[in-house]
């Protein structure tokens, strides 16, 4: 018999025989899961390793547009933090993150209690709310600029005309009233993402637990305090910690509505490190502002990540 | 004949011919622009230009505008990536950012520099670098101040004012009147620089000595800068910190400023659309709308006018094409046609356009525009050289945020200039 098996064999084509390797291999595990992430590693290696390496070998060099420099070590990263631009600049993005997550955290959070009641009109209500979220950011971002328009703005004209202000509010033209004004649009913006997560977080939370609560005699902020938000913590801490990375590195939103004006008042990290990498053509000097976002965005995410996992072991 | 019979004959041939087939040769010229601020200027590009050039020389004119903060970004990523428009328009003394990357074009602009008269020096002095011409001057769109005749008249102004004290006190009038002076401190790249520049130096203050070292926190930036923000508290719209360079345009427009530094696009929207744009006696707006330089301070009056080159790409693989189109646009007979449309908004870059028979039609009220090329005597840099170090100062818009910080009251004056000294310590090191 295993004669016949081995005669047999002998009279496979190659063509056969190679796709019986193809097959061996793929009912091999740990082949078949290599091959099924070799596409997402690769995108991983292209469009994120790729860039990232290329830009701190970018913050090592003179490297300027059109010109390969030379590598001067640590020089960029030197003059960033004597520049007073970047010192602004890393203030005010700090600022920004801070004041944007923090309502955004607080205004998602009531409207995601408040979507999770019963009411009429539910579902159009739900899925309107995240129409800020889905504008695309350029769009949204001249629509408020147009709304904070030092001449025309229609809010100012609306005060005016109603009788509330006597003179225009400088809503782009004073520096503490446009960083305000850019951390409003990035609520508005921020805030269906918080309050559609939250939603769904909340919506895990079993009703018992309310009934029981309330059993015990627990009013609507204990029943809050004690048994939602432990509950909710988990989702609200990773919610928290996609908002940290994408406000902190915004652009789109900052470009638009201010231009990193008045007097630089606005400009963010990333803003100014387009302003002089890519507008100035001084790449090394851009690159390393850039990655002056890096560890700060690293140690945030350490920190909640590493919060979260005690959270869930304890 | 079947599809396939087709194809492989097409192949066939490109093969015997060992090139590719006319159509997919690199026989277009991809320019890349700015959204001009007189749009009909950009329709000649694509409805007189592309056909015109498609006949006279075989070329096929890509043209693409976009906004004009923008393109220096275009360009910085065109060039790391090698690919990207063939031609691309850069302001100011932004070839000298880009040198490496442009084709010399010397042999153009000798051509067209010694049968036009000759090329302003400034546009000179912003082209060539290293003794080459790495970009071919196209247009300057001059800065003068637009005002409202009418409005000066009833404030006693019965003629512009010739220094900035007169301005100064004209301008508190006109904001009392609630029709203040519109002036964009904003970080942008055309009304902002071209005001603050010219201020600077017409009180003496200067960014660097003639040796290239900085100079400029000195008495008379400190000057500048103190009359700055006296002059925008009594005269100036507080709005312009967050102007960009259109604000002024749609304030002046629709009657919320009485004078602004722009160039003559005000003049030209209102001039097109006389219906729309009327005074409060209803007379049509460009009647009422009249042209001058800057004020003069102690070191006389100076004015900054925007420069506009086109540069051909090294990474073009139709150089050939792009020099060629733009020997053909440079054509007197050529040029004429998007000069014209544009009524002195942009005025060409070589003398003989002084003398065009448009300045005639177009009267008195554009005749600033006419000589305001000729009489452009600084620029960035001062009293040094234009250059890629100049040109990091004129992008970080450190000039301009040294006033705008004294007029928001973020920094007082003497903070201001000290940053603004250190600032530029560190481009020129």
């Amino acid at each position: 018999m295993g004669g016949r098996r081995a005669g047999q064999d002998l009279h496979l084509s190659a063509e056969q025989a190679r796709v019986s390797r193809l097959t061996r291999l793929l009912e091999s595990e740990k082949a078949l899961a290599a091959a099924l992430l070799a596409p997402g590693v690769a995108i991983l290696v292209l469009f994120i390793a790729y860039p990232f390496v290329m830009a701190l070998w970018y913050s090592l060099t003179s490297i300027r547009v059109g010109e390969p420099g030379e590598f001067v070590g640590l020089a960029n990263f030197t003059k960033a933090l004597n520049d007073l631009i970047f010192q602004q600049a890393f203030k005010n993005t700090v600022f920004y993150t801070f004041w944007a997550t923090v309502f955004k955290l607080a205004l998602g959070m009531w409207l995601a209690l408040l979507l999770n009641r019963h009411f009429r009109f539910k579902r159009i209500v739900r899925a309107s709310m995240l129409l800020p979220f889905i504008i695309p950011t350029v769009l949204s971002a001249f629509a408020w600029r147009w709304m904070f328009d030092p001449t025309f703005s229609v809010m100012n004209w609306a005060l005016y005309h109603g009788g509330v202000i006597t003179d225009r509010l400088p809503f782009l033209s004073s520096g503490d009233w446009a960083m305000w004004c850019a951390v409003l649009v990035n609520t508005w913006r921020g805030m269906p993402f918080f309050a559609i997560t939250l939603l769904a977080g909340l919506q895990t939370i079993s009703p018992d637990l309310h009934e029981a609560a309330a059993l015990d005699g627990a009013n609507a902020w204990h029943r809050f305090w004690h048994v939602t938000w432990p509950l909710l913590l988990p989702v609200t801490l990773v919610v928290v910690v996609f908002s940290v990375i994408q406000t902190f590195s915004d652009f789109q939103l900052i470009y638009v509505l201010t231009g990193g004006g008045p007097a630089n008042s606005t400009h963010l990290i990333a803003t100014y490190a387009y302003q002089i990498g890519v507008g100035s053509g001084l790449l090394g000097e851009g690159a390393a502002l850039s990655l002056f976002m890096f560890p700060v965005l690293f140690a945030v995410v350490w920190v909640q990540l590493r919060y979260l996992k005690r959270m869930e072991n304890g | 004949m079947k599809r396939r019979d087709l194809l492989k004959a097409g192949i066939a041939g490109i093969l015997v011919a060992r090139q590719a087939p006319v159509f997919a040769q690199a026989n277009t010229v991809h320019i890349l622009r700015w959204n001009d601020f007189v749009p009909a200027a950009d329709k000649v590009l694509r409805e007189v230009y592309a056909p015109e050039v498609q006949k006279a020389l075989g070329l096929k004119l890509n043209v693409e505008t976009i906004n004009a903060n923008d393109l220096p970004a275009r360009a910085t990523a065109a060039i790391q990536s090698g690919s990207g428009p063939d031609i691309i328009l850069l302001l100011n003394n932004y070839p000298h950012l880009y040198a490496s990357a442009g084709v010399d074009v010397s042999a153009l602009a000798e051509e067209v520099s010694k049968s036009q008269g000759g090329i302003y020096a400034p546009a000179v002095r912003l082209n060539k670098v290293g003794g080459k011409w790495v970009s071919m001057p196209w247009s300057l769109v001059p800065a003068l101040i637009a005002y409202r005749k009418s409005w000066f008249d009833e404030v006693g102004a019965k003629s512009f004012p010739k220094t900035w004290q007169e301005y100064h006190t004209i301008g508190k009038k006109l904001k009392a009147a609630k029709r203040p002076i519109g002036q964009t401190l904003g970080n942008t790249f055309g009304d902002a620089p071209t005001f603050t520049y010219p201020l600077l130096w017409s009180f003496g203050g200067q960014e660097v000595n003639a040796k290239g070292k900085v100079a400029l926190n000195s008495k008379e930036t400190l000057e500048s800068v103190k009359f700055m923000v006296q002059f925008w508290k009594d005269a100036c719209d507080e709005g312009g910190l967050a102007w960009d360079d259109s604000n002024n345009n749609r304030s002046f427009l629709s009657g919320d400023i009485s004078a602004t530094l722009n160039g003559a696009s005000i003049y030209v929207a209102a001039l097109n659309g006389a219906d729309k744009f009327k005074t409060e006696k209803g007379a049509p707006l460009h009647t009422d709308i009249l042209h001058a330089p800057l004020p003069a301070g102690k070191n006389g009056s100076h004015n900054y006018h925007t420069a506009h080159n086109h540069m051909v790409m090294k990474y073009s693989k139709n150089q050939k094409g792009a020099i060629e189109f733009l020997r053909w646009a440079h054509k007197p007979v050529n040029l004429e046609k998007w000069l014209v449309v544009q009524k002195g908004y942009a005025v060409g870059t070589a003398k003989s356009w002084e003398k065009h028979k448009m300045w005639a039609e177009s009267g008195p009220v554009m005749a600033p525009f006419k000589v305001a090329a000729a009489g452009q005597s600084r620029l960035m840099g001062h009293a040094g050289e234009p250059n890629a170090k100049a040109a990091e100062a004129w992008n970080k818009f450190i000039v301009t945020v040294m006033y705008a910080q004294a007029c928001s009251g973020k920094m007082t004056p003497e903070e201001s200039v000290k940053w603004a000294a250190g600032e530029l310590g560190k481009i020129y090191t």
